[in-house]
């Protein structure tokens, strides 16, 4: 017998009540957080798509009583829609943090570590058994939910009110909120080792996890792929547009310089009407196709909706890197550096 | 059969520019109850986390249990620890508790755990947190014992009790150590050490100063007792050490 060899390791599915016994009340919590959401969003949603069929099933579509109703619809249900978007973006995080960042801060702050790392289970064994469970189960929550989001949000896109790469959309639809949330869970529960207490602990993760948004939003999402640029007039209705300039004879012509040449354009061809009380400018000529035809050229640098799962992938990959890079992180600090 | 339940040597834990323990080398026989003694941050709650592998050692190492590295799944299979203030999960129930270290232990006699707590009246069903510090202490305890361990590992263990509850505390401990569990326990109240420790382990300033069974040393330190021998060494080293 090899005193060195030791023990075959206890089987993994020891661990399963323990995770269980310990985080259901968290569980429990994002259950009901996602629950009343979801029966909110599943009401207003039958709402708003009745209300959306019996606009579009309106004819003729072009008539002022048929302009009317969408009008209507659009008045009576974008500014409940703007509110759940809102609420929906901060939804990761609160799981994430409320979640993740008491796995190794509780044990840490209250001593229990002590007696769960020196029962026999290998405390990080321990601890990948506590994280990747919980991991699967709120991304896997998240990823249920945001598919009812996307249904509810549906007539907005049919309509054609808001593009697919829409920023403030892209993380709650497709793969994203999943991984938004298994983000901020994973950075909960680096935060919680890191720092050992509960409350900073939550309090780091959201501010992280507030620094990561911003990051991906200024910088990162729009350079998922090399962006199309045009220098046709008609860019499509879905492209989400990054930057538009005017060229003259190969070279860039500036912000101002621009403006003022649309000014005095503007002037020289749109004849000035006289009425009562003030003299009003009528433009009888397309002002972009006018300046094209005298040298101009538009240049528009965009990302096409089409995309829309490209860009899904591409960030959902990254934050599940991300993830299990800090989860990997977290394991490997509690096996070198227990108190 | 005769082995080391702990063997240190040049064992030292650093905290940033402090060490908490050096130079720590020690070869405790398996059959004691060792003490660990010493003044508060004499380094002793460090020796005890680098014998159960919660701390990894700055210098030096540690084995437990003839040869099993600390922290290993073989030493941790033969050790069951106690620390300071008994840390149990407050909101399970002492039933919670069993079952969860019923699954992430090998051993556990569910038998004698549910037995002990029923002779020491304490309810299974009622939070952990809602129970006394001396049935809190007897628990954490029992559930240490239910896992039939070779060692006990007990840090400042009777520190927070009322004197019955440390004496039932202390009774237990010396029952365990009749049936052959070694033990090693730290504390910095002497008199509770008297009756129960045959091997004295004397640290101050994270150093070990003496150590040795208690028949020997108190025979040539020509002491009448552990309690006198222990301070008498403290106030002469702490002397040594200023002067």
């Amino acid at each position: 017998m090899t005193a060195l060899a030791g023990p075959a390791p206890l089987p993994w599915r020891r661990m399963a009540w323990v995770t269980w016994r310990h985080h259901r009340v968290a569980l429990a919590g994002v259950a009901t957080l996602l629950g009343v959401l979801a029966v909110y969003l599943w009401v207003a949603g039958l709402q708003l798509h009745h209300a959306y069929a019996v606009a579009t099933a309106c004819q003729p579509a072009s008539s002022v009583a048929c302009q009317n109703m969408m009008e209507n619809f659009d008045g009576s249900y974008s500014s409940p829609a703007q509110t759940i978007v809102a609420l929906l973006h901060v939804v990761p995080v609160l799981i994430g943090a409320f979640v993740g960042a008491p796995v190794l801060a509780r044990e840490l702050e209250t001593g229990t570590f002590r007696y769960a790392w020196t029962l026999g289970f290998g405390r990080w064994r321990w601890t990948l058994a506590k994280l990747v469970p919980l991991a699967i189960v709120v991304a896997a929550a998240a990823g249920v939910f945001s598919l009812l989001f996307s249904w509810y949000f549906q007539p907005f896109f049919a309509e054609g009110s808001r593009i697919p790469l829409d920023p403030e959309l892209f993380g709650l639809r497709g793969v994203a909120f999943a991984a938004w949330t298994l983000a901020a869970f994973a950075t909960g529960a680096l935060a919680g080792m890191l720092i050992r207490r509960v409350v900073p602990a939550i309090a780091a993760t959201l501010a992280v996890y507030a620094g990561l948004v911003l990051t991906t939003d200024l910088y990162l999402q729009q350079h998922y792929a090399r962006p199309v640029v045009t220098s046709q007039l008609n860019v499509p209705a879905d492209a989400w547009i990054m930057s538009q300039w005017w060229t003259r004879s190969g070279t860039t012509v500036s912000q101002g310089t621009m403006n003022q040449v649309i000014q005095s354009t503007f002037e020289r061809i749109a004849p000035v009407v006289h009425s009562r009380a003030q003299k009003t400018r009528v433009v009888t000529v397309d002002l972009p196709h006018y300046l094209t035809q005298h040298g101009y050229t538009s240049w528009t640098r965009y990302q096409p909706g089409s995309r829309f799962w490209l860009f899904q992938w591409i960030e959902g990959g990254w934050l599940l890197a991300l993830s299990v890079l800090l989860i990997a992180t977290t394991v490997w600090l509690v096996r070198r550096r227990a108190a | 059969m005769s082995m080391n339940i702990i063997e240190a040597s040049g064992l030292g834990k650093r905290y940033g520019g402090t060490w908490a323990l050096r130079d720590c080398t020690l070869e405790v026989p398996a059959g004691h109850v060792a003490a660990l003694v010493g003044p508060n941050g004499a380094g002793k709650s460090t020796l005890l986390n680098l014998a159960v592998g919660l701390t990894a050692p700055s210098a030096g190492g540690v084995t437990v249990l003839g040869g099993r590295p600390a922290g290993s799944p073989a030493a941790l299979d033969g050790i069951a620890f106690v620390a300071q203030d008994t840390p149990l999960y407050k909101n399970l129930s002492a039933a919670d508790m069993m079952h969860l270290t019923r699954n992430l232990t090998r051993h556990f006699d569910q038998h004698y755990a549910q037995t002990r707590l029923d002779e020491l009246g304490i309810p299974v069903k009622r939070k952990t947190g809602k129970l006394s510090g001396g049935q809190q202490a007897q628990l954490a305890l029992t559930l240490a014992l239910a896992r039939r361990p070779r060692l006990l590992v007990l840090d400042e263990p009777v520190a927070m009790l009322d004197p019955i509850a440390r004496h039932d505390f202390m009774a237990t401990v010396l029952a365990a150590a009749g049936t052959g569990v070694a033990v090693l326990l730290s504390s910095h109240v002497l008199t509770e050490l008297e009756r129960v420790a045959s091997y004295l382990i004397l640290l101050s300033r994270g150093q070990v100063r003496l150590a040795g069974t208690v028949s020997d040393l108190l025979a040539s330190h020509r002491q009448a007792g552990l309690e006198e021998l222990a301070l008498a060494y403290l106030r002469e080293n702490t002397a040594g050490v200023t002067k």
